[in-house]
C-alpha cells in the first residue's frame, strides 16, 4: 500500500543565507526541493520520516 | 435483444448515466502522455518502490527482493486506439510470498468525484472499462481504493484468457452508500484504481469481492490468483483504454485531444525539457546581487499542490545555467519557491554577475527540470 518517496536524508535549505521554506530530501536517488504544503505528498512523506524517528538536517 | 428490450436499455442508461459532457473520470486512459519517458523498475527487499511511466499511472511495489522491469509507451493498441502502457519483466521474482505486492494503479483527485455522493443514500455505481494484453494467462485482481477518513476498498477480477491478445474488461463497481464511504471535497486522493500484477496471500484473504468494505490489508488484492508477471522473465503486460464513469453502462471511450489530456496531467506533472539540439529556457528575471539570480516562472497549469522540484542530472558546469551579462555562468544551486502555479526560481551562480542586469535560466539540450505534484 505504501505510495511515498523512500527519503534516505532530509535538509533544510537556505537562500541568501535565509530558510526559504524548502526542504532538500534525497529519495528515490534523487534530490527534490519540496515546498511546506501539507497538502503536498512528498511533504507528507517528510513528515512520516519525521514520525519514525528521524532528523531534518541544519542546511549548510 | 427485442426492441422492446432495447428501449428498456436505453432509458436505463439514460437514467443511471451521465451522457453528455465528460464522462471519463480517469486522466490519460488512453495512455497518450509521456513525459516522463520509458522508466526502468528497480526493487531491492526492504523499500517500497513507486514510479511513474505514461502519466497519472504509477506502479508501486512493497517488498519484493529482485523484480526488475521497464515501463513504456508502445504503439500497440486495439483497435480505436494508438498506444499502451506496457510493462516487462526484466528480472522476476523467483516466488511471491505472503506480503510482497506490486501494481499499477491511478490516484483520482477527490474533489472531481464528488457526483458520485459516496457515503449517501444517492451514492452512485460506477463501471470501469479497460483493454488488457499479456503473455501470461489467468485471473488478475482489480482493487478501488477509497483514502479518505475511514479508507475503504472493494475487488474485483479478471481474466487474460488469451496469450499476447487484446482483451475488453468490464467491471461495474457498486455504490458505497455507507457513511464512511464519504469523500471529502479536496484536493487530495479521491478513489485509486489498482491492477495487482504480483501480490503475496496475505492481501487475498478476506472477501470484499465487489463489497465495499473498510480497508484491511487481507483485502487488498481478493481474488487475485496469477502473479505470472512478475515472476517471468520477459512477461509483459499492457494496458489502454481505461474509463471510469458514473452508471452501469460501460459507454464508449471519451476521446480527449492530445492539448486537453496534457493539460491535465500538468495538473500533476510538468516539466521543461531541453530535447534536440536547442536549449531550453525556465523563467526570465535577474541578478539580485553578484552571486544571486531570481527570476519568474508561471506553470502552464495551476498544480494541484505546491510542486516538489527535482533537475534529471546533477549540476554541472554547463547544464543547467545562468544567462546573465553575456556570459553563461554556472549555478551551484537552485529552488523555486511561490505557490501552485506561479514561482519565484532562485539561483546561485559560481562566477559573480552584476546586480541588476536582466538574465533567464538555461536548460541544455538533454536535461530536464521536474515539477511534481502527484496525489
Amino acid at each position: 500500500m505504501g505510495n511515498y518517496k523512500q527519503i534516505s536524508s532530509a535538509k533544510w535549505h537556505e537562500f541568501e543565507g535565509v530558510k526559504d521554506g524548502i526542504i532538500l530530501i534525497y529519495a528515490d536517488g534523487k534530490q527534490w526541493s519540496v515546498p511546506l504544503d501539507p497538502d503536498n505528498t512528498d511533504y507528507q512523506a517528510i513528515q512520516e520520516w519525521v514520525a519514525e524517528g528521524n532528523t531534518i538536517e541544519d542546511a549548510d | 435483444m427485442t426492441k422492446a428490450a432495447e428501449l428498456a436499455k436505453m432509458g436505463e442508461v439514460l437514467t443511471n448515466s451521465q451522457i453528455g459532457g465528460r464522462r471519463n473520470l480517469v486522466i490519460n486512459g488512453a495512455m497518450q502522455v509521456f513525459q516522463r519517458g520509458s522508466a526502468t523498475f528497480n526493487h531491492n527487499a526492504t523499500s517500497t518502490a513507486n514510479l511513474y511511466g505514461l502519466d497519472r499511472f504509477q506502479f508501486q511495489s512493497a517488498n519484493h527482493d529482485e523484480l526488475e522491469g521497464t515501463i513504456t509507451q508502445v504503439a500497440d493498441a486495439p483497435v480505436g486506439f494508438t498506444n499502451s502502457l506496457k510493462w516487462t519483466t526484466t528480472e522476476p521474482e523467483s516466488s511471491i510470498s505472503a506480503g510482497e505486492s506490486f501494481d499499477c494503479c491511478q490516484k483520482i483527485e477527490a474533489q472531481d468525484l464528488q457526483q458520485l455522493a459516496f457515503g449517501t443514500s444517492s451514492a452512485k455505481k460506477l463501471t470501469l472499462r479497460f483493454y488488457v494484453k499479456s503473455s501470461v494467462t489467468g485471473t488478475y485482481g482489480i482493487n478501488i481504493f477509497k483514502a479518505d477518513s475511514t479508507a475503504r476498498q472493494l475487488t474485483s477480477t479478471y481474466t487474460i484468457s488469451s496469450a499476447n491478445t487484446w482483451e475488453e474488461k468490464t467491471i461495474l463497481i457498486p455504490a458505497d452508500t455507507d457513511s464512511s464511504g464519504t469523500i471529502a471535497n479536496d484536493n487530495g486522493e479521491g478513489l485509486r484504481i489498482t491492477w495487482h500484477l504480483g501480490t503475496g496471500t496475505s492481501f487475498t484473504s478476506a472477501n470484499n469481492a465487489l463489497t465495499w468494505t473498510d480497508y484491511a490489508d487481507a483485502g487488498w488484492a481478493f481474488g487475485h490468483a496469477q502473479n505470472g508477471v512478475a515472476t517471468t522473465d520477459n512477461a509483459t503486460w499492457q494496458l489502454t483504454g481505461v474509463q471510469l464513469e458514473v452508471g452501469s453502462q460501460a459507454t464508449p471511450f471519451e476521446h480527449r485531444s492530445f492539448g486537453e489530456e496534457l493539460a491535465l496531467c500538468q495538473r500533476y506533472f510538468w516539466q521543461v525539457d531541453g530535447a534536440g539540439t536547442e536549449y531550453a529556457t525556465m523563467g526570465a528575471g535577474g541578478m539580485y546581487n553578484t552571486s544571486a539570480y531570481l527570476g519568474a516562472l508561471q506553470l502552464p497549469v495551476a498544480m494541484r499542490a505546491r510542486p516538489s522540484f527535482s533537475l534529471s542530472d546533477s549540476l554541472s558546469s554547463t547544464n543547467f545555467s545562468v544567462v546573465t551579462g553575456g556570459q553563461v555562468r554556472a549555478i551551484s544551486g537552485i529552488t523555486p519557491t511561490g505557490d501552485n502555479q506561479h514561482l519565484r526560481i532562485n539561483a546561485s551562480v559560481t562566477t559573480s554577475g552584476t546586480t541588476g542586469h536582466a538574465g533567464y535560466i538555461q536548460i541544455q539540450s538533454g536535461y530536464r527540470a521536474f515539477w511534481s505534484a502527484e496525489l
